[in-house]
């Protein structure tokens, strides 16, 4: 298997936490987010700050609901979507657990799982803390305009999903497992339009898909939920048809964590992104249906644009990313 | 199963919405429309008011631009844009919004790096390329013996 790993003793969730911002906190998961924020700036004098707020609480909130001590967990894997990850740099700072800094854009969230599972799995760490941040304000202003500034955006772009997410993962017992990871390839299909990354994302989530369900050799109705991360509305339509294509045909298992954040009416044109918005749908929305027992088996497949200004300026094609990860209870 | 980059790019072609260009035209043209109507009763105010004519556009472009930035720092301005878009973009209202919204935004990185260096993101292209072509406007007009 080139870039699928099976894991004989699966590394599990021992906690979880999510922050949400406030238009989020309007969406339709509102109620499985551990807290919602109803400012951008959370009582902070900049955005930037405000982030990294959120990001150190949630971290400290799921290492308090999975009642283990900060000096217990050997890696902290995380990430976000400023230039040189700085949310998750200056929540690494004020922690104090041994770091690694993360970047595959909006796929980090599930960059970091893999890489936890896969040091847990290999006997490296017993515990592991992923976590991950975006803010739709930070992110704005670093890719795009002034948040202030009139545009008329195209029906393609999506809206920076504000929240923060981290996981505890660890050796032994608990709920939700970890079966299964793909790593994804970086991928380039000539897409050149920043404002339609659902578009450019889609190739990567087939692929990462298509070739998870090869390798393990599974069939393709096993998942009784399977979530892109944020391909949003079109791109959602996209992968679909591909699919159809291929005479492959999941129905309502398949959905994308960019059109289940926002209700239609909330003037995010195609949906969601942002690496927070595939890190809160699973982290609060799916881990809560696993453990619930709601839904049993559930593959993640979080996607990424790899795109910066500079590159988009320069005419140059979006690189994408699509890593998948399996989780199970019973 | 590998998919083809020519024929993927068809299928999006054929997905992708396009934006609703009909519907922006007639919307800016509206609300382009009666921002000019608006300025018009001004002018006219003023005039009668015994304001020279130089003066009058004078204070109607300084009040616009004023109005313009109220709304961009009380966050309503880029509501209306995603509306009306080019009918609020193009009047003197947008070039004020194009500099207060930098302006807003980069205050927290100083006076100097922040607001100061970042002042003229967006319109600073638009001085430039105005200043251009009004140079080669300038220049074609002399040879024409026309300024």
């Amino acid at each position: 298997m080139r870039q699928t790993r099976e894991f004989a003793n699966p590394p599990v969730v021992l906690g979880y936490a999510t922050i949400a911002g406030p238009k989020e906190g309007e969406g339709p998961l509102a109620a499985y987010f551990d807290k919602v924020i109803n400012n951008l700036y959370y009582y902070e004098d900049t955005w930037e700050k405000a982030e990294q707020k959120m990001f150190l609480e949630v971290a400290e909130m799921a290492l308090q609901k999975a009642s283990v001590k900060k000096e217990e967990v050997d890696f902290f894997l995380a990430g976000d979507l400023l230039n040189q990850i700085i949310s998750a740099n200056f929540a690494a700072k004020s922690l104090g657990i041994p770091f690694f800094g993360l970047y595959n854009a909006c796929a980090t969230f599930y960059e970091g799982l893999i890489l936890g599972a896969m040091l847990i799995a290999g006997g490296f760490a017993k515990k592991v803390l992923v976590g991950v941040s975006s803010h739709y304000a930070t992110v704005e202003r670093q890719y795009r305009n002034p948040t202030e500034q009139g545009v008329q955006k195209t029906p393609t772009s999506q809206w920076t999903v504000t929240g923060a997410a981290a996981v505890v993962l660890g050796d032994g017992e608990g709920k939700i497992k970890i079966p299964r990871v793909t790593v994804g390839k970086a991928l380039d299909y000539d897409m050149f339009d920043p404002s339609d990354m659902g578009g450019a994302m889609v190739p990567a989530a087939f692929d990462t898909l298509l070739v998870h369900f090869k390798e393990t050799g599974l069939v393709y109705d096993y998942y009784d939920l399977m979530l892109t991360g944020d391909l949003a509305r079109f791109g959602q339509q996209i992968l679909v048809k591909l699919l159809q294509e291929n005479n492959i045909n999941f129905g309502q298992r398949l959905n994308d964590c960019g059109i289940m954040i926002y209700r239609p009416e909330q003037q995010v044109n195609a949906g969601g992104s942002g690496t927070a918005c595939s890190a809160l749908v699973t982290a609060g929305y799916v881990f809560n249906e696993l453990s619930q027992g709601k839904i049993h088996k559930f593959l993640g497949i979080g996607t990424g644009a790899l795109l910066s200004q500079v590159t988009t300026q320069q005419g140059m094609a979006i690189p994408v990313i699509a890593h998948a990860v399996a989780f199970e209870s019973y | 199963m590998a998919i083809d980059k020519n024929e993927y790019q068809k299928t999006v072609e054929k997905i992708k919405p396009r934006p609703p260009v009909l519907k922006n035209c007639v919307l800016a043209f509206l609300m382009g429309g009666f921002v000019c109507f608006l300025g018009e009763v001004l002018f006219h105010f003023l005039r009668g008011y015994g304001l020279s004519e130089k003066d009058s556009y004078t204070v109607v472009s300084v009040v616009f631009i004023l109005i313009s930035a109220v709304l961009t720092g009380t966050g309503i301005y880029d509501d209306l844009v995603r509306i009306f878009g080019a009918g609020l973009i193009v009047p003197i209202t947008g070039f004020a919004n194009s500099m207060v919204s930098p302006a807003l935004e980069h205050k927290q990185e100083g006076l100097v790096l922040g607001v100061g260096a970042k002042l003229f993101t967006v319109a600073g292209p638009v001085v430039i390329y105005g200043i251009l072509s009004s140079l080669i406007v300038a220049i074609i007009l002399r040879g024409l013996g026309k300024l």
